[in-house]
């Protein structure tokens, strides 16, 4: 589809025309609108936000009885109860409410992905810009910088990095007198952490565009009416990146989501009280025994996370066939 | 000449990878010799670090560690004082690649036959069902899969085994579980792939010649759509060696990746950078192994 709508605004066996960028963007969002499953998902996102930022305001609301039911920290006699009318989702070991805690676990693992993610955006934008635009040495030295970063074992990486950096913290004299600054402390590393190694591949990408553009007639004249660099790369380059920057950052969404829970599964992300979907999916396992069968602590958490990431991954492809980006 | 430069390159990469992890776990404050009740004196201690040369500089350590490393001799654990490392290694690492080997194996059979079923009647049901359940599948980790795996065939049908690494069937879970996400990567690749193959100007080639639409599909498409198979499958494997802990730990087998995590906690320090390297090697290997077979595969790839 993407190859027909380019022939019909080029023109079969024309020269390429330069296209402003406002005409490939809306070219490209009529292309989106036509992606049914990615739309679809794009409304399910909206959805789910909505249910995250209603939820606590609903229980405010309601307040009373319903609003300590619901409480997703408020411990009950009424433990492991399977889904029924009151408890949507069931509820856990402590009796809280399960569907509660998937919407405020929602909101940590969502924060982590969308903070992680836009470090991600801001270190492997400048770096893949820079290398791509200075070029020669410089090109080399940064390029190669993210080689030898992608042989590396990330999660391990990752797990060492963060239990070190988790105890320096802890042991720091800011944070020592107040643990709950050092949970805060803990879940902002996290974000930085995990921004911090899912930016190569947004570095090659940006690198490559930035390569192609800079010796476009446009970006030579700027320069020749002698714009300095640092004016050519926000003005000229940068928006020009904008539709494979947005595809690529709904692309490493997912990833980082998946990462905090993976971390948060083996204990080494957010830390109770507070709850991610990785935590919330670690007490499930944790209560898996050959006598009593509590599939919804799994099935709910789990399939929240599983339906999110793949609403984005659609969202992300469906980006992608848009713009029409190469990966390569 | 080419892969002779990247093997030595690949030398200096594991020294800066080694050092890295070298530092990085002594950074942590604590140390291996912490314990949670009844402190050790410190006379106890001052004695067990200078009895591991914990107590000299960090270059010195450094030092000595990779003149171990030159003998193949990767340490001593801290925490399990009479374990070597490579004792350690020698017993988990045979069960661990047991399993990514077969849920690779797994990974490429599922992945190759859904992807061709899918590129081969694609716009068909066979399509959209093949290709919504690859994504799906993309998005399921480990952790959940897993466990639900578990529920459903060991706990309430009791078809299979909940845990552990004793036979056949011990296996089939953990490999299942493991595989099923590189199964949709691969599936995906396979079939972006063949479609591409088939606009290809040596399909259409052969096309004119009047081949057969079969063989086609199988002697020309696929045999061009393995090809990003093949580039995904070092990195596929390093994975699955590597990611393979989660699945490690919720059924109980006893590989090394549960080492990994508990000594990274410990503070184990010469179990965590054994471990890492360990990892690290592997990747390295498998990259070169690929970019070695890729040349062998598709003859117009040539390396400066």
């Amino acid at each position: 589809m993407s190859d027909l709508l380019n022939s019909v605004s080029q023109g079969a066996g024309d020269p390429p025309v330069p296209q402003s960028p406002a005409a490939v963007s809306s070219a490209a969002w009529l292309r989106f609108k036509r992606n049914r499953p990615a739309l679809a998902s794009a409304w399910y996102l909206a959805a789910l936000l909505l249910a995250i930022l209603a939820w606590p305001l609903a229980l405010k609301v309601a307040g009373g009885g319903f609003a300590q039911t619901h409480d997703p920290n408020w411990l009950s006699d009424g433990q492991f109860l399977p889904p029924g009318s009151l408890h949507w989702f069931g509820t856990d070991v402590h009796g809280r409410d399960v569907f509660s805690r998937v919407l405020f676990g929602a909101q940590i693992s969502l924060l982590v992905g969308l903070v992680g993610t836009l470090v991600s955006l801001v270190i492997g934008v400048l770096w893949g810009a820079v290398a791509g635009y200075a070029g020669g040495r410089l090109d080399g030295f940064l390029m190669r910088t993210v080689d030898v970063l992608y042989s590396l074992p990330s999660v391990i990486f990752v797990i060492v990095l963060i239990t070190t950096l988790g105890e320096l913290m802890k042991h720091a004299p800011l944070v020592a007198h107040s643990p709950a600054l050092a949970k805060q402390i803990r879940v902002l590393l996290l974000f930085v952490g995990l921004g911090a190694i899912s930016w190569l591949t947004m570095a090659r990408i940006v690198r490559g565009q930035v390569l192609s553009l800079r010796t476009r007639a446009f970006v030579e004249a700027s320069r020749v009416l002698g714009a300095r660099p640092w004016r050519i790369l926000t003005r000229h380059i940068l928006p020009n990146i904008f539709g494979v920057v947005i595809t690529y950052l709904a692309l490493t969404m997912p990833a980082i989501i998946l990462y905090e829970s993976f971390l948060s599964f083996l204990g080494l992300g957010v830390e109770p009280p507070m709850a991610s979907w990785g935590t919330l999916i670690a007490e499930g396992v944790g209560q898996i025994n050959p006598l009593r069968v509590y599939w919804w602590l799994i099935l709910f958490p789990g399939g929240v996370l599983v339906t999110t990431l793949l609403a984005l991954n659609f969202l992300g492809d469906g980006l992608r066939d848009a713009w029409d980006v190469k990966a390569r | 000449m080419y892969f002779l430069r990247r093997l030595a390159f690949s030398i200096p990469l594991l020294l800066v990878i080694s050092a890295l992890a070298f530092v990085l776990v002594r950074l942590a404050p604590g140390g291996p010799f912490d314990r949670d009740r009844a402190p050790a004196s410190p006379e106890i201690e001052a004695n067990l670090r200078a009895k591991y040369h914990l107590d000299e500089p960090i270059w010195k350590q450094y030092a000595r560690y990779v003149g171990d490393l030159a003998h193949g001799d990767f340490g001593v654990s801290l925490k399990y004082r009479n374990h070597t490392v490579n004792d350690i290694i020698a017993q988990g690492l045979p069960v661990s690649m047991t399993l990514g080997v077969l849920a690779f194996g797994f990974a490429l059979a599922v992945g190759l036959t859904v992807g061709f079923i899918t590129a081969a009647r694609r716009g068909g049901w066979e399509d959209y069902v093949g290709s919504f359940l690859s994504m799906l599948v993309v998005c399921v980790p480990g952790f959940v899969l897993a466990p639900l795996l578990v529920l459903v065939f060991a706990v309430k049908l009791k078809w299979l085994p909940v845990a552990l690494w004793d036979s056949p069937w011990h296996m089939v879970l953990p490999v299942v579980a493991l595989g099923l996400y590189f199964a949709g990567k691969v599936a995906r690749l396979t079939r972006e792939g063949m479609l591409s193959a088939m606009q290809s100007e040596c399909v259409t080639a052969a096309r004119a010649k009047g081949l057969g639409e079969n063989t086609l599909l199988f002697r020309h498409a696929f045999r061009l759509a393995v090809l990003p198979v093949v580039s995904y499958s070092g990195p596929m494997l390093a994975d699955l060696l590597t990611g393979s802990f989660i699945i490690e730990n919720i059924f109980q087998i006893p590989g090394i990746g549960v080492f990994l995590v508990n000594s990274s906690l410990n503070r184990d320090y010469t179990v965590v950078v054994g471990l890492a390297l360990l990892y690290a090697v592997l990747l390295v290997g498998l990259n070169l192994l690929v970019d070695a077979a890729y040349t062998w595969l598709d003859p117009r790839v040539k390396y400066e």
